[in-house]
């Protein structure tokens, strides 16, 4: 089936994910879409499985325009997605997993359907026991069941998300092959991906996004600096980086392994100072998230310790943390950092000192008045938090910060933002660095992070694969090792 | 934003009433729908439903006796609710609250003369006996990470289970045991009933204080305020230094203090002894109460002044129309069902409309 895309754009308030896509997929065709985080390709996935609307555009089927509004419709017109995280049901057995979705008859036809899943799962060499419990299988065996349950069902085109994240090597290459005769037997296959060699070993095309755009197409043989180049975008002119001498010793992991995020974090081990700004770059997932959190206190390390100015913080929660003067950011501002249903200024005399009993509302009113003026907030006390924009909510969480913290933990604090809030936001943290504060945040951007930081931490697979100063390294270079490739 | 609350400040109360409207429109209708559906006549219905409620003193007087308890538990309940929590438990702790009251009182059948010290003493004992029953569910929810539903649920068949015992057990009546109840206390242990009102002065002043301490200490203390943030995200209020299993623990204790003082008054100023169904069912009625009036200190009285009229008018409904008298229970049911609808609805239609937060675009 050929699938052409036509403008597409998907729009989530002021955030453009897609941004006017355009791609067409040939017959029998691998296509891979790259991109960093937030460039829009899982955003885009989901418009063609039919599991999110699009804002405007076109999907041409064969020639025809079609309209379909949610997943089951998609499928039958032949659109199947495998998804990062297997949608199967895990109380089932793998036969039953398999049926799920046959229509026709009301009853289950158990003694037929089985030949036939042992004969499917055998040529694409898959070893899956019909009557093993779902739960019992590894991510990767659970991801060719759902593959087997999209073929049966007449899929024409088969749409995976980040197939190799968790799964084997040996599981990876029979993938792989899976995928190589899918292309032969004339069925499309798109590949979502931020990993080259995932790329480069299968596809016959790659389409790549940035931004919410294509940014470049490019055909087998595939030249990596090219892609990266359409993946990170060239360098900008740095401005003359402020020179930070890095001062004490504030924050130590001493090979922690924590749960959380995608990958959780394994035996990381790093040393933050005072006046110095680290990036964490990586993969969405790849244990930045754990790394923050672990700093903060809000987990605790599954394993290794956490030195807070030389200070062993075994057992001390977020509480323990802030009294030491560790702020913590976190990204999504209105599930984790703010508290929607409540005004500007509920939020500043929920932290009003000194506490008293009685809610000292006016007084809340007027800080509030003075923090909108002071940082170019655009609300009013009485403004629930939830009714501001993203840069506005990100105004208002670092206006809430203490004057003198140790340390400042922000994961992805410039999401979302235009260039001008982004601009705002540094300049308003590289005040605290004046004051000796060690600042320590995670960004997709690299080159954000090669712009800020002093410091570069690069994340892959829960670990920190990368430790190296930001004049010593280039995007390209980070680009590899985020994608899992180290130079050198 | 701005635009819209610049243009369109009438339209916006227009917009309101007109909801209220369609609210109230959907409600009768629904209401109406299950009347009919039971073979009741609605008209006929609704007229003996006012007539056994508001028909005579003697009547609401019975409904006020109804009301107040009604009304101190879903004060207790508007705490759990504004930090997130499901107290289905209240059931219990109003048994508890009785049983202690019970207890206390028992040890003053002995005194002569005036009982005041007695009924004193039993009141804080209700609350007491309700807040340590609600702090079991509270212990297992913040420590255990047992949902407060089910720890809830299990507590009110322990409670019932223990004033079972206590009649049948220890507490029963001198010869014999028996479903009526405990012996009855002596007219000294009974909160005294204002003859012209027939009502009780103290159980009135009671439900005053709970009302007015609930509205104070919800809308303009900072305990208040941070409940309302634990409840709307646990999550940011640690960023906030608060801490939400502390503050849900004490939400609990708040909502079994209130309901331990409403099964005090079931005991000390309507049956005045200890009953199997000591607690009237007033627990879940009062989370109904609660929801109908969408969780505001405001609505808590007018409404469970309502339903204090459905629960006494429907006593009337089996003589007058044949019907059986838990019609007054479904029109309850239909009312919170039917309100919960259009809020849902209006919820889904609200984010179905493209206004979703920023936050949720980054799940690229």
């Amino acid at each position: 089936m050929r699938v052409e895309l036509v403008d597409i754009h998907k729009h989530y308030g002021s955030v453009k994910a897609n941004d006017g896509v355009g791609l067409t997929l040939e017959p029998g065709e691998i296509h891979g879409i790259l991109g960093e985080n937030g460039a829009g390709k899982s955003t885009l996935m989901k418009i063609l499985s039919g599991f999110a609307a699009m804002t405007s555009g076109a999907i041409i089927l064969n020639g025809r325009p079609a309209a379909y509004r949610n997943p089951a419709e998609a499928a039958r017109r032949g659109i199947g997605m495998l998804y990062q995280d297997p949608l199967d049901f895990l109380q089932l057995s793998v036969l039953e997993n398999f049926m799920l979705g046959h229509t026709g008859s009301l009853r289950l036809h158990r003694k037929l359907i089985r030949p036939h899943f042992i004969s499917l799962s055998e040529s694409f060499h898959f070893h899956l026991n019909p009557d093993a419990a779902v739960k019992s299988l590894t991510v990767g065996e659970r991801q060719q069941l759902e593959l087997l349950r999209l073929l049966a069902l007449g899929v024409e085109v088969l749409l995976l998300d980040e197939p190799t994240t968790g799964i084997s090597a040996e599981q990876k290459e029979v993938l792989y092959a899976a995928l190589r005769r899918l292309g032969a037997d004339g069925k499309s296959v798109v590949l979502v991906s931020h990993k080259l060699e995932d790329v480069e070993a299968l596809c016959d095309r790659v389409t790549v996004l940035r931004g919410g755009r294509v940014s470049g197409t490019m055909l087998r043989p595939f030249d990596t600096q090219r892609l990266l180049a359409m993946m990170f975008g060239r360098p900008p002119a740095m401005p003359p980086r402020l020179v930070h001498i890095p001062g004490q010793e504030v924050l130590r992991l001493d090979r922690v392994s924590a749960q959380g995020g995608r990958a959780g974090l394994r035996e990381c081990t790093a040393r933050i100072h005072e006046n110095q700004v680290v990036g964490l770059a990586g993969l969405e997932g790849s244990g930045q998230e754990a790394f923050l959190r672990a700093a903060a206190g809000i987990i605790p390390p599954a394993w290794g310790s956490v030195y807070l100015c030389g200070r062993d913080m075994l057992g001390g929660d977020y509480h323990e943390f802030r009294r030491r003067g560790v702020v913590f950011v976190p990204a999504a501002r209105l599930e984790e950092a703010l508290i929607p249903g409540l005004s500007i200024a509920d939020h500043l005399a929920l932290q009003a000192d000194p506490s008293t009993f009685r809610l000292q509302r006016a007084a809340a009113v007027q800080t509030a008045s003075a923090k909108i003026t002071d940082f170019h907030i655009k609300g009013r006390p009485q403004t629930l938090v939830d009714e501001l924009s993203g840069g506005n909510q990100q105004r208002l969480l670092l206006s809430f910060m203490p004057p003198n913290p140790r340390l400042l933990l922000m994961e992805n604090p410039t999401r979302g933002l235009d260039v001008e809030s982004v601009n705002w936001v540094w300049q308003y943290i590289r005040r605290y660095l004046q004051r000796g504060t060690g600042v320590v945040f995670s960004s997709a951007e690299l080159d954000e992070i090669l712009m800020v930081a002093d410091r570069i931490l690069v994340f892959f697979n829960g670990q920190i694969i990368k430790d190296v100063a930001a004049s010593e390294t280039d995007v390209h270079d980070l680009g590899r090792a985020i994608a899992g490739k180290l130079s050198s | 934003m701005t635009a819209a609350s610049n243009s369109g400040t009438s339209s916006i109360i227009l917009k309101q009433v007109l909801d209220i409207f369609v609210l109230l429109g959907f409600v009768i209708a629904f209401t109406v729908l299950v009347m009919v559906i039971t073979g009741a006549p609605p008209l006929a219905a609704c007229y003996h439903l006012f007539l056994g409620s508001l028909g005579s003193w003697v009547k609401f007087s019975h409904v006020v006796k109804a009301w107040i308890p009604l009304t101190i538990c879903a004060c207790g309940l508007l705490f759990t609710f504004r930090i997130g929590l499901w107290n289905i438990g209240v059931e219990g702790q109003i048994v508890m609250g009785s049983v202690f009251a019970t207890w206390v009182l028992r040890m003053g059948m002995e005194s002569h003369g005036d009982g005041s010290f007695w009924l004193i003493a039993a009141l804080a004992a209700s609350a007491i006996g309700g807040a340590a029953w609600a702090g079991i569910a509270g212990f297992l929810k913040t420590k255990g990470g047992v949902n407060e539903i089910f720890a809830g649920l299990g507590l009110n068949f322990v409670a019932q289970a223990v004033v079972l015992w206590l009649i049948f057990g220890p507490w029963k009546q001198p010869g014999v045991a028996s479903m009526s109840g405990t012996e009855t206390f002596p007219a000294q242990l009974w909160l005294q009933v204002a003859p012209a009102l027939r009502i009780s002065p103290a159980a009135l002043l009671i439900v005053a204080s709970a009302l007015i301490l609930t509205g104070l200490l919800l809308g303009c203390t900072r305990v208040g305020l941070r409940f309302r943030a634990v409840g709307s995200n646990p999550f940011a209020s640690v960023l906030f230094g608060l801490r939400p299993n502390l503050l849900m623990f004490v939400a609990m204790l708040f909502a079994g203090g209130f309901a331990g003082i409403a099964g005090n008054l079931q005991v000390t100023s309507l049956y005045h002894r200890l009953i199997p169904s000591i607690s009237s069912n007033y627990g879940y009625l009062a989370l109904l109460v609660v929801m109908l009036a969408n969780y505001n200190i405001w609505l808590i009285a007018p409404v469970a002044l309502f339903f204090a009229c459905l629960n006494v008018g429907s006593i009337q409904l089996p003589m007058m129309l044949q019907l059986d008298s838990s019609l007054g229970g479904v029109i309850q049911g239909a009312l919170v069902l039917a309100t919960l609808g259009v809020h849902a609805w209006r919820k889904t239609k609200v984010s179905g409309s493209g206004s979703r937060p920023i936050g949720s675009a980054s799940r690229d």
